[in-house]
């Protein structure tokens, strides 16, 4: 493959490792990616996760070449892209707008890419690319006749069909509902791994990023904030976005009171918050520390100090709901604040009500300390747009609290 | 209404007559349009077929009386159908000009310039800015600027590209430049209205799926603004194969590159041949309508007529 030609080489006998060295993207008056670096090992599955508008999608423009960056480096398979142009690199992309050719018919839209680069039986391999997505009985017609979701997965199926080094998909799964979704994610997962290709997956759901991906990055206004397997990033968060953004968290800040080889203890508003060092990532002066929900359990009278865990409360319940296979509570306590706790229902006794007096507990192995201080208020009027589910929860409790005054 | 579309549930809701029905209110409405095509158009229309087909009135000389003469058809076309050849050669050969001016022109006011939507408008007001002043002293204009004296033939000359005692008006050249010149507008205009709302993105999906720059144009963006091409190559064609402004000896013309436009106008204004006028313009019109059909559907947009 020389350097001014379309990649003909066939399809991709295996991924490419993608590298982004110091990549900055300024847009006049504003800068969407800032001083990025970024290794992804061919043949992995890279989930990028991040609130809207923190330059995901620019990031993957620049990848595909559709977009220059303003500094660095992009280098695919250990060869340097930066000065090519989109059409030589391989790379392909699901776009987040999916960009169906409104001209041609489905099969035309997905054999397109093989068409270019000449290969020979183009339209067996675009019908072959329609039935995994199981669209192969629109393939006449044209895209302005199908659903939003169908058209979604035709844009898949037209990346997919090429079998690039590197895939890129932008939110590829998110106008489906939710059965095809797994479905689908099921596919694009075989499709990676059957041919080790790369695939790095932008989306919105961390659920489809922690259960997809070997690597997630958390990425918030134009820098990536943590990166790891979705695990560790779950259970050990280092800054307050992460811990926020991936799931819900419990976040305490306070003065270090006492620090060992161990563990540091901090004191928030009166209550003793002790976490482990290994798991803390600043271990003096003001420290925020946060536990995960679930990881919190409920007890109706004071727990005996055991060591080992941190008991905060007493306080009192303020929200209770009920989904089925668990429970979410929410626990104000004074001083400290609300905090939300997630109870299996193993039994039935275990239910609490509104307006309990509880205390809270868990393993000191299970907290985590930060790099960052969370805001003051994390749940603000004006809140962040985090993402949906952040918004929901927001709404309700606005529209709660007007109910009340009313 | 509306509340039935929801109400409806199991049972089969009734049909809805009133929004099918043919209502009279559309045909009132429909009237001024009605009347205006009557009265400019199928007025004049039947006029011309009878003329048409009249024949010299035996008793006064240079007035027709109504005949059913249909050789008039065959004369004219035996007459004149080298000047019929000419003007379908001259229209294809401005428009096919007026489209390789204009189709790149479009682009760049379209696509190019889409950054900045003032310079984009300042531009479109450029290609337009010629209707401001009548076509017949602009294409007079031309004449005096390619005239004898005029600085074209004089650098021409000065250069020896010009043997003495030619001229640069009178030409086939001249002809064919003036009905470019005169129809680019109407060329470019339709072409940037496809591109102006062409979807950018869809010519980055091309990109990023192995499309040069050359190849999109073919597969993608060209594709796209078809229609503006089409209804771009038909204005300019249609008026370009019956115009009698560029052709005639007064403007850009000679007595060899007359029109089928320039015949017409010479048998009803100076011979006062109506019959033979009245058949080469409906011969003109059947022409074109079969001309545009056969594009049209070729192209495959019937949608655009
Ligand atoms: N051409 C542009 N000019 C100026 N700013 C731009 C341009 N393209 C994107 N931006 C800005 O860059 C930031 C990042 O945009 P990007 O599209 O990468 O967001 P994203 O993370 O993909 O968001 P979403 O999840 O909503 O798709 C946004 O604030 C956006 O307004
Ligand atoms: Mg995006």
């Amino acid at each position: 493959m020389t350097n001014n030609e379309v990649p003909k080489s066939g399809f991709a006998e295996a991924g490419a490792d993608l590298e982004l060295v110091g990549i900055s993207k300024r847009f006049p008056g504003f800068t969407a990616i800032e001083e990025l670096d970024l290794t992804i090992p061919a043949g992995s599955f890279f989930a990028l996760l991040g609130p809207s508008g923190c330059g995901k999608t620019t990031t993957l423009r620049l990848i595909a070449g559709l977009e220059e960056p303003t500094a660095g480096r992009i280098l695919i398979g250990g060869k340097d892209v930066t000065a090519t142009k989109a059409y030589q690199r391989p790379v392909n992309t699901v776009f987040q707008s999916y960009a169906l050719f409104p001209h041609m018919t489905i099969l035309q839209n997905v054999a397109f890419g093989l068409k270019r680069r000449g290969i020979q039986n183009a339209d067996a391999l675009a019908h072959e690319a329609l039935q995994l997505v199981e669209l192969d009985h629109v393939a006449g017609r044209k895209p302005t006749q199908l659903s939003g979701g169908q058209q979604q997965r035709v844009a898949l199926a037209r990346a997919v069909v090429n079998r690039p080094a590197l895939l890129l998909l932008d939110e590829p799964l998110g106008a489906l509902d939710l059965k095809l979704r797994r479905q689908m994610q099921v596919e694009l997962k075989d499709i990676q791994s059957e041919v080790g290709l790369t695939f790095l997956h932008v989306t919105h759901d961390q659920e489809e990023a922690m259960t997809m991906a070997d690597t997630v990055a958390v990425m918030n206004k134009g820098r990536i904030e943590q990166m790891g397997a979705p695990q560790d990033l779950y259970e050990l968060p280092h800054t307050a976005f992460v811990a926020k953004f991936l799931g819900q968290s419990n976040l305490f800040t306070g003065d270090v009171i006492s620090s060992s080889s161990t563990s540091i203890v901090i004191d928030a508003a009166g209550s003793k918050i002790e976490v482990p060092t290994a798991r803390a990532q600043r271990t003096s002066g003001r420290v925020t520390v946060g536990v995960r929900p679930e990881k919190v359990t409920l007890h109706d009278s004071e727990p005996k100090p055991q060591s080992g865990r941190t008991v905060v409360g007493p306080g009192r319940i303020t929200d209770v709901s009920f989904s089925g296979v668990s429970t979410q509570y929410e626990v104000t306590i004074p001083h400290l604040g609300a905090i939300s706790v997630f109870a299996q229902n193993t039994s039935i006794s275990t239910l609490h009500h509104d307006g309990d007096t509880v205390w809270l507990s868990w393993a000191v192995d299970h907290a985590f300390g930060l790099a960052d201080e969370a805001e003051a208020e994390p749940i603000s009027r004006f809140h962040a747009d985090l993402d949906t589910s952040m918004i929901a929860v927001q709404t309700r409790k606005d529209l709660e609290a007007e109910l009340e005054e009313a | 209404m509306a509340f039935t579309a929801f109400a409806g549930g199991a049972s089969a809701p009734a049909v809805e007559p009133a929004a099918r029905r043919r209502s009279p209110i559309a045909l009132f409405l429909l009237l001024p349009g009605i009347f205006y095509l009557v009265l400019f158009f199928v007025t004049p229309l039947i006029s011309l077929v009878i003329t048409s087909l009249q024949e010299p009135d035996p008793l006064i000389f240079g007035q027709y009386v109504n005949a059913f003469n249909w050789q008039n058809y065959v004369s004219v076309m035996e007459q004149y159908w080298s000047h019929a050849l000419r003007s379908a050669g001259y229209a294809a050969l401005a428009t096919l000009f007026a489209l390789l001016i204009g189709f790149p022109l479009a682009y760049f006011i379209g696509i190019t310039l889409r950054p900045y939507p003032l310079v984009q408008s300042l531009a479109l007001v450029l290609v337009i800015a010629p209707f401001f002043i009548s076509f017949l002293l602009r294409t007079l204009a031309w004449k005096q600027i390619f005239s004898v004296e005029g600085p074209v033939a004089g650098i021409l000359s000065s250069l020896g590209a010009l043997p003495p005692g030619a001229t640069i008006t009178g030409t086939t050249f001249s002809v064919i430049f003036g009905l470019t010149y005169n129809f680019i507008p109407f060329m470019v205009l339709p072409i940037y209205a496809t591109l102006v709302s062409l979807d950018l993105r869809l010519l980055e999906a091309s990109n990023d799926l192995y499309g040069s720059p050359a190849t999109t144009f073919r597969t993608v963006t060209l594709p796209l603004s078809a229609a503006g091409v089409m209804s771009g190559t038909l204005l300019t064609f249609i008026p370009a194969a019956g115009d009698y402004i560029n052709a005639s000896r007064e403007f850009l013309g000679a007595t060899d590159t007359a029109m089928i436009g320039n015949v017409i106008e010479a048998n009803f204004l100076v011979l006062q041949n109506f019959p033979a006028a009245a058949a080469l313009s409906l011969i003109l019109m059947a022409f074109i309508l079969v001309l545009v059909a056969a594009y049209v559907k070729r192209s495959g947009t019937e949608d655009l007529l």
